[in-house]
C-alpha cells in the first residue's frame, strides 16, 4: 500500500481506472441505445486517464485540463485510438460529441476524486478519501447498470419484432413511427393468450390470500405476542422453524394429495394452499409489531371493561395499521410472484394465474417478445404497488422477510 | 386470630380462561399449518420408503360406460343396453366390483345376465374381482315401450355407479429402502451435493458482500437517495419468472444481447452458451442468485448502519482514524451481528432455493442442486419415491442447520 501513497502514483492510477470504467459504460450504453458498434479500448483509456490524472494533480487547473482532454479525446476517437473505439459503420463525426461528453465524464469526476491529492507523498487520509470516492463513483455506476439493464431489456424486447431481434440483438432503439404497433405483443397476449383472465385470476388469488392470511394471523400473532400461556415459547420458536421448510419438500405431498382428492387444476385448491404458505411470515412480522405496542393502552381498555376481543378490534388493530399495510403488501407480493405451486398444480390454461401464463409462453414456438411482454405484464403491477407504497413495503421486507 | 393471607397456588381461573382464549385465537393457524406443513412432512417420510411411481397416484379403478345399441323407432322394437367395463390398471386387480344403475321407465328387460339382479327398475350386478387389464361388454337385451320413446331420455341419464376396492400403494404396508439406495448409490449424488454447497456458499457470501457495498453507497445523504433505494430493490421485488426469463433472453447464445455485446467488443469469437456449459452455468446461476438477493442484505445492512451512533465516528475522527480504519474497526464490528444473522438465514434459504435454477437451466449443465433433484426424480423420471427420499435428505440437512441456528439466534437477538 505504501508505494501507492504518492500523488504521482495514486492520481494517474485512479484517473486511469475511472477513465476505463467510463469508457466501458459509454460503449455499453451507446451500443444498447443505438445498436451500432462501440467498444472500449483498455490501453487507450488507461493512457488517457493516466495523463488526465497526472495533469489534474500536477497543475490542478480543471478547466484547462478538461478542455485539452476534450480536444485530445475527439481527435483520438476520430483516429480510432480513443478510449471508445467506433465500429466500422459508425460515422466518424460522432467522435466530436462522444469525445466531448466522455472528456467531461472523465475529467470532472476525476477532479472530484483527486481533490485532496497533491503531487507529493500523501497522508493516509488523503489517499483513502480518494480511493473511497473512486469506489463510490464506481459503485453507483455498477449497481445502476446491473439493476437497470435487465429491466430495460425486458421492456425493450417486448416492444420489438422477431426479425428486428434476430437481425441485431443489440439494437434497442424504438421505431416510434410504428405508433401503437409497438404494443403488438401486448395486444396479442390479451387477445389470443387469455392474459386478461390471467391478470384477473392473479389479482383475485392474491387479494383472497391477503384477506385469509390477515384473518388467521392477526389473532394468532396477538396471542403469541401478548398472552401468557403454556407453550407460548415453543410456539414462537416453531413459527420460525416452519418458515424454513422449503416449498419443494411440501410441494410433492401436496401434489399427491391434490391429485388424489381432485383439487388439482382448481383455483380453489390454490386459494386453500397459498395462505398457509404466508401465514407463518405474517404471524412472525405481526407478533414483532404487537410486542412493540405499549401494553398500558390495552390494559386500560381491559380495566374499562372491554373484553380481549374488543381490545384487539378497537385498540390494537387501529394502532397497528401501518404494520397491517406492510404485511398485506408483502403477502400480496408473495402470492403474486409465486410460481412453484401453480406450476405443479395447474395444467388447464383456462385457470392459469399470471406467472403460470408466463411460464406457458416459454416455448420455442412462441416468439421471445411475447415472453418478455408477459414478463412485463407480471412485473408492472407489483412494481407500481411497490413504488407507490415503498415506505410500507420496505418496512414489511425488513420486518420479517429474509425469506426469498 | 386473623388468618394469614397466602398467595394463590397453581393456575387461577383468570389464567385458565386466558390460556383458553389464546389457544382459541391460535387454533385456526395451528390447524391449517399442521394440515399443510406437518402432515405433508410426515407424508414425505412415509412416501420415501415406498416404491411409488407417478402413474401409481391414480389408484386402479373400474371404469364403466353405458350406451343403448340398436335404433328403436316404434314401441315393441328390441334394443340392448351395453355396459363397457374395464380395469384402468394393466396389472393390479380390483376386488368386489359391483354395478348399480336405474333402468329408465319404458324399457323391459328380456334376459338378465346371471350375475345381475333386478328389483323394480334398479339393476344390480356383482362382477367379483377384476384382474389387471380386464375388459368386458355386458349386453342386456331390452324391449322398448312407448313411454320410453315419448319421454326421449338418454340412456345414460342415470349414471351407473360402480364400486370396487384395490390395493393402493400409498396406503398399504409395503416398504422399501430402494429409494434411498437409489439416491445415494448413483454417483451423481455427491456431484449434486457439491453443486448445492457451491451455490449456497457463494450465493450467500456474494449477496452479503454486494449488499454491504450497496448499503455503504447509500449510507450518505444526497438527493435522489430514496429513488436509488427503491431501484436497488427491483431485482428482489420483480417476479422470479420475469427476472429469470429476462436473464435467459439476455444471455441466449444465438440472439442474446450479452453475446452480441461481447463479440462486438472483441472479447470472444464464438457465442458463449452461458446457461448451457459446465462450469459456466453454475457460476451464472450463482451470479443470478447474488443479483436477485443482494437487495435484501442491502436493506437490512442499511437499516443497521443508520442506527449506528454517530458519536462514535466523531470520536474516531478526533482520534485521527482514517476512513478505512473507521470502516474496519467501527462499522464492521457493529454490523457483525446483522451480517451473521443474515448469513445464517440466507444460507438456509439459498439452500432451499428451487425456482431460480429450475427456470434458468432446468437443472442441466451441472446445476442440479438437491431441491432441483427432488423435482427431477419425482416428475422427470416419474419416481415419486426417489423424489421423496431426496426431500428427506434435504429436510435432515435443514434440521441440523436449524438446531445450530436456534442455538445461535438465542444469543443474537437480531431479527
Amino acid at each position: 500500500m505504501k508505494h501507492f501513497r504518492y500523488g504521482y502514483v495514486a492520481g494517474p492510477l485512479l484517473a486511469a481506472f475511472w477513465c476505463f470504467v467510463i469508457a466501458v459504460t459509454f460503449a455499453i450504453g451507446l451500443s444498447f441505445a443505438t445498436g451500432e458498434a462501440y467498444r472500449p479500448s483498455s490501453i487507450s483509456s488507461i493512457v488517457c486517464g493516466g495523463l488526465i490524472g497526472a495533469a489534474l494533480v500536477r497543475f490542478s487547473a480543471l478547466h484547462a485540463v478538461s478542455g485539452a482532454a476534450l480536444a485530445a479525446f475527439a481527435i483520438a476517437i476520430f483516429a480510432g485510438l480513443g478510449p471508445v473505439v467506433l465500429g466500422a459503420d459508425v460515422s466518424r463525426w460522432q467522435a466530436i460529441p462522444i469525445g466531448a461528453v466522455l472528456a467531461a465524464a472523465v475529467a470532472y469526476p476525476s477532479a472530484r476524486i483527486l481533490d485532496e491529492i497533491s503531487w507529493r507523498q500523501l497522508t493516509r487520509h488523503e489517499f483513502e478519501h480518494a480511493v473511497n470516492r473512486f469506489l463510490m463513483g464506481f459503485g453507483h455506476i455498477f449497481f445502476a447498470a446491473i439493476v437497470l439493464i435487465p429491466f430495460y431489456l425486458m421492456v425493450m424486447t417486448s416492444l420489438k419484432s422477431q426479425q428486428d431481434l434476430l437481425a441485431n440483438p443489440l439494437d434497442f432503439s424504438l421505431d416510434l413511427g410504428k405508433g401503437l404497433g409497438l404494443f403488438r405483443s401486448y395486444a396479442e397476449l390479451f387477445a389470443d393468450f387469455n392474459f386478461g383472465t390471467y391478470l384477473w385470476t392473479s389479482f383475485f388469488v392474491s387479494i383472497v390470500t391477503v384477506g385469509v392470511t390477515l384473518l388467521f394471523s392477526v389473532p394468532g400473532a396477538y396471542a403469541v405476542a401478548r398472552m401468557r400461556f403454556k407453550g407460548q415459547q415453543a410456539l414462537s420458536r416453531s413459527i420460525l422453524l416452519i418458515y424454513m421448510v422449503p416449498m419443494i419438500v411440501l410441494a410433492l405431498p401436496i401434489y399427491i394429495a391434490f391429485s388424489v382428492t381432485g383439487l388439482r387444476n382448481s383455483i380453489f385448491g390454490i386459494i386453500l394452499i397459498y395462505p398457509v404458505t404466508t401465514i407463518p411470515v405474517a404471524l412472525y412480522i405481526l407478533q414483532g409489531y404487537f410486542r412493540g405496542l405499549p401494553v398500558e393502552v390495552e390494559e386500560a381498555g381491559l380495566m374499562d371493561g372491554l373484553s380481549r376481543i374488543a381490545v384487539i378490534l378497537r385498540i390494537t388493530l387501529p394502532l397497528s395499521l401501518p404494520a397491517l399495510a406492510s404485511v398485506s403488501l408483502y403477502v400480496f407480493m408473495i402470492a403474486w410472484n409465486e410460481f412453484l405451486l401453480v406450476f405443479m398444480l395447474l395444467d388447464d390454461p383456462s385457470k392459469f394465474t399470471l406467472t403460470r401464463g408466463v411460464m406457458m409462453l416459454n416455448s420455442s414456438e412462441i416468439p421471445r417478445q411475447h415472453l418478455m411482454a408477459g414478463a412485463v405484464i407480471a412485473t408492472v403491477p407489483v412494481m407500481a404497488l411497490f413504488l407507490g407504497l415503498e415506505r410500507f413495503m420496505t418496512k414489511g421486507l425488513t420486518a420479517g422477510s429474509v425469506k426469498g | 386470630m386473623a388468618e394469614i393471607a397466602t398467595p394463590p397456588k397453581g393456575t387461577g381461573p383468570l389464567q385458565r380462561s386466558e390460556t383458553r382464549l389464546a389457544w382459541g385465537l391460535l387454533a385456526p393457524t395451528v390447524f391449517s399449518v399442521a394440515l399443510v406443513v406437518v402432515l405433508p412432512l410426515l407424508a414425505i417420510f412415509w412416501i420415501s420408503f415406498k416404491p411409488v411411481q407417478l402413474a401409481d397416484l391414480r389408484p386402479p379403478a373400474a371404469i364403466i360406460n353405458e350406451s343403448l345399441r340398436g335404433s328403436p323407432d316404434a314401441p315393441g322394437d328390441t334394443a340392448r343396453i351395453e355396459y363397457r367395463l374395464r380395469n384402468s390398471s394393466m396389472n393390479k386387480r380390483i376386488t368386489g366390483v359391483t354395478l348399480t344403475d336405474r333402468i329408465p321407465e319404458g324399457l323391459t328387460i328380456n334376459e338378465l345376465d346371471p350375475r345381475c339382479t333386478l328389483s323394480g327398475q334398479e339393476l344390480k350386478c356383482d362382477f367379483g374381482d377384476l384382474e389387471g387389464g380386464y375388459r368386458e361388454r355386458l349386453r342386456i337385451p331390452v324391449t322398448v315401450g312407448a313411454s320410453f320413446l315419448q319421454a326421449d331420455v338418454e340412456i345414460d341419464e342415470s349414471e351407473p355407479r360402480i364400486t370396487g376396492e384395490s390395493d393402493n400403494i400409498l396406503t398399504n404396508f409395503e416398504f422399501t429402502f430402494a429409494n434411498f439406495a437409489r439416491v445415494f448409490d448413483a454417483g451423481e449424488f455427491w456431484g449434486v451435493l457439491g453443486v448445492t454447497v457451491f451455490y449456497t456458499v457463494f450465493g450467500t457470501i456474494g449477496a452479503l458482500v454486494f449488499g454491504l457495498f450497496s448499503a455503504m453507497l447509500l449510507n450518505t445523504s444526497f438527493r435522489g437517495r430514496g429513488v436509488l433505494r427503491g431501484l436497488y430493490l427491483f431485482p428482489y421485488v420483480a417476479p422470479v419468472i420475469a427476472a429469470a426469463f429476462t436473464w435467459v433472453t439476455l444471455f441466449d447464445p444465438f440472439s442474446g444481447s450479452a453475446n452480441a455485446l461481447l463479440q462486438q467488443m472483441g472479447l470472444t469469437e464464438d457465442p458463449i452458451n452461458f446457461f448451457g456449459e459446465r462450469p459456466l452455468a453454475l457460476i451464472m446461476v450463482t451470479v443470478f442468485e447474488i443479483w436477485r438477493y443482494f437487495p435484501l442484505s442491502f436493506l437490512f445492512i442499511l437499516a443497521r448502519m443508520q442506527s449506528i451512533d454517530t458519536d462514535m465516528y466523531e470520536a474516531a475522527d478526533m482520534d485521527g482514524a482514517s476512513p478505512f480504519q473507521k470502516f474496519w474497526y467501527l462499522s464492521l464490528p457493529q454490523l457483525l451481528g446483522i451480517l451473521s444473522v443474515l448469513f445464517l438465514l440466507r444460507f438456509i434459504w439459498t439452500f432451499n432455493k428451487f425456482d431460480d435454477i429450475f427456470l434458468l437451466t432446468g437443472g442441466n449443465a451441472g446445476t442440479r442442486t438437491l431441491t432441483v433433484n427432488v423435482y427431477e426424480q419425482a416428475f422427470a423420471i416419474s419416481n415419486i419415491g426417489a423424489g421423496a427420499a431426496v426431500a428427506v435428505v434435504i429436510f435432515c440437512c435443514l434440521l441440523s442447520f436449524s438446531i445450530f441456528f436456534l442455538k445461535y439466534m438465542s444469543r443474537e437477538e437480531g431479527l
